[in-house]
């Protein structure tokens, strides 16, 4: 209201304020050599993996998740979770969480030497039901365990709750019930909660709508939004939610990882783009462009593939 | 009441440039009826505004050659909008004579770019600008102003707001309605968005402002959207995201119609425009073309792509 009624005197300056203010400093957390090569079609060696998250050291970046402890016979393409984890080199600073979606997942990815890790929920039933067989209740239940087990041996875990914005099953996801579940995960330990908009269906309007719901119920300071950019949505999904004070935002290096639900789709936003716009936007992210640009032209050359992100595209001279 | 209650605009005017902006930037000449084709289905999708052509050289824009033919050969919808670019005052004669009812200029806040692009300096493009401006006022012709670079210029790098505010002034001073800011190299940032939006919103009133953003360092809708909270109501865009960026070779240019128009219904504005007639619209001229659609929107909606 205050705005309107300076409208008339100053239009920039409630122009300006409506774009309103940005957080100083954002943590981009990498997730391309987890949730990224996992949607890649190709079994990515294991060098090649070791490669890419020690290059990803290199940039920058302080969180880069590793792997996931997960049964090869459900992804294949992580199956070499333990040789990945000991094989990398563990830069001081860097964080790197591993997917642990049950105790014996966990206990595998301690005696790997993992020192932090994620578990995954939804606020879909349905989607919960087709991809893990459960309940989102049992599935809560059963990361109980894992929590314990964390809390035991002081291990930081990151919640993630995905469909936040639409279900390739149910449809609408009502934002309630994201904050619903993103409560659960935050009492039982969690210590930052990753909103995934895992169809990348969303747009400002819904993102704007969804984080109301759960900034009700979760501080945002343990807020992180992981977008997708299959409908193209991204990037101005990344910026409402910068705009409602979430500092957090996880991206993969060349946008790698499609979309499992919608054929021949992008997936994951690209972290190039990403810091590209965090950059002009003046917020710290600590990160090296060009040492993250190298990265991505380093696996897309390995995994012979065309690159997802348009900074990188741009910034070709081929 | 949900764009409202945001503090965004209700509306929001998207003014269609595949026709012309688009396809001057595709490889390959486009035969004049498929040409003919993409603007009738355009104008069947509710857009209130397609460029239709440009009435410049064929030596200069062979793309672009065919004119006249496309003017004459379209289907014209009532209430739709069907602006043509002319350059100067030889090609506004040219563009009425065919049947235009509006017509566009199209300046630079940057020098370099403008003696690189049009062979003469900013100021001398704005006299000929002026010609054109008089004659169409004349005749009653409204006309779009366009000003390139103003986030940023592929000769000369950075480019200060209060220079794209000087250059808009200018062209809204000769009579131009409206003024379109073009992100001409997809450099911009939200950041930079709002630092020039700033500046040029000190000399042109709000409703006047227009955005055409490329998309080249995937910024396009950050941009755009920094934009509407601004209260810009008028965006450009290219249906299937038409025409590459010729500073980068293999980036894309435009930001994708279909891309825009999800996100603007998602934030509940109205823009009169039917997605799906937009993405059918795009599938043809892909098909035509041979390429894949670079708006996300469409590849995510057609599961077997075309062209693959």
């Amino acid at each position: 209201r205050r705005a309107r009624l300076t409208l008339s005197l100053c239009p920039q300056v409630s122009a300006a304020a409506a774009v309103g203010t940005f957080p100083k400093r954002v943590k981009v957390v990498e997730v391309g050599p987890r949730d990224g090569l996992q949607n890649e079609k190709n079994i990515v060696p294991t060098p090649v993996k070791i490669n890419l998250i020690n290059m990803l050291s290199e940039t920058g970046l302080q969180v880069i998740e590793a792997t996931s402890f997960v049964s090869p016979k459900w992804v294949p393409q992580m199956a070499d979770h333990t040789e990945v984890m000991q094989g990398i080199n563990k830069v001081p600073g860097i964080s790197y969480p591993v997917l642990t979606p049950n105790l014996k997942g966990f206990q595998a990815a301690m005696a790997a030497g993992a020192k932090e890790v994620s578990i995954f929920g939804a606020a879909s039933e349905l989607f919960t039901r087709k991809n893990i067989n459960c309940s989102i209740e049992e599935s809560l239940e059963r990361f109980n365990e894992v929590m314990a087990a964390a809390r035991a041996a002081t291990i930081p875990v990151r919640g993630y709750v995905s469909c936040v914005l639409g279900c390739p099953y149910e449809g609408k996801i009502s934002p309630a019930k994201v904050a619903e579940v993103s409560k659960k995960m935050y009492s039982m330990g969690c210590y930052e909660i990753s909103l995934g908009d895992t169809i990348g269906i969303g747009t400002p309007g819904s993102m704007k709508e969804m984080l109301t719901a759960v900034m009700k119920e979760v501080p945002v300071g343990a807020l992180a939004v992981h977008c997708h950019d299959t409908y193209g949505q991204a990037l101005a999904n990344i910026l409402v939610a910068l705009q409602m004070g979430v500092s957090v935002v996880d991206a993969s290096v060349a946008g790698l990882g499609g979309c499992p639900y919608a054929q021949g789709a992008s997936g994951n936003v690209a972290t190039e783009d990403l810091v590209y716009m965090l950059n002009g936007l003046g917020i710290h992210t600590g990160v090296d462009l060009q040492k993250l640009m190298d990265t991505g032209t380093y696996i897309c050359n390995t995994l012979n593939r065309r690159t997802n992100s348009k900074v990188s595209q741009a910034s070709c001279r081929l | 009441q949900e764009s409202q209650a945001s503090g965004l605009p209700e509306y929001i005017k998207i003014v269609e440039v595949g026709p012309r902006d688009g396809l001057q930037n595709e490889k390959v000449i486009v035969p004049t009826d498929i040409k003919i084709e993409l603007i009738n289905q355009l104008s069947k999708t509710g857009l209130p505004a397609i460029e239709v052509t440009s009435f410049v050289s064929a030596k200069w824009v062979p793309q672009m050659a065919d004119h006249k033919e496309v003017m004459r050969g379209i289907e014209r919808h009532p209430g739709v909008q069907y602006p043509v670019l002319t350059p100067n005052l030889q090609g506004f004669h040219s563009a009425i004579a065919a049947g235009a009812t509006e017509v566009s200029v199209f300046g630079a806040a940057s020098e370099s770019f403008s003696k690189m692009n049009i062979n003469c300096s900013i100021e001398e493009s704005m006299i000929k600008f002026d010609e054109v401006a008089k004659s169409a006022r004349n005749m009653n012709i409204p006309v779009r102003g366009y000003v390139s670079c103003a986030l940023g210029c592929p000769y000369e790098g950075n480019i200060i707001p209060a220079k794209v505010a000087e250059v808009s002034k200018r062209l809204y001073s000769m009579g131009c309605y409206e003024i379109s800011l073009g992100d001409t190299i997809g450099v911009g940032t939200p950041g930079s968005m709002k630092g020039m939006l700033e500046a040029v919103m000190k000399e042109i009133p709000l409703s006047a402002l227009a955005v055409h953003c490329h998309d080249t360092y995937g910024q396009a809708l950050a941009n755009i959207l920094t934009a509407i909270q601004m209260g810009v109501t008028v965006v450009d865009s290219s249906v299937a995201g038409l025409g590459g960026c010729p500073y980068a070779k293999g980036a894309t240019g435009n930001v994708a119609t279909e891309d825009v128009i999800y996100m603007l219904n998602g934030l509940g504005i109205n823009t009169g425009v039917n997605l799906y007639r937009v993405m059918e619209a795009g599938n043809f001229i892909c098909t035509a073309l041979n390429k894949k659609t670079n708006s996300k929107v469409a590849q995510a909606s057609f599961n077997t792509g075309a062209t693959n």
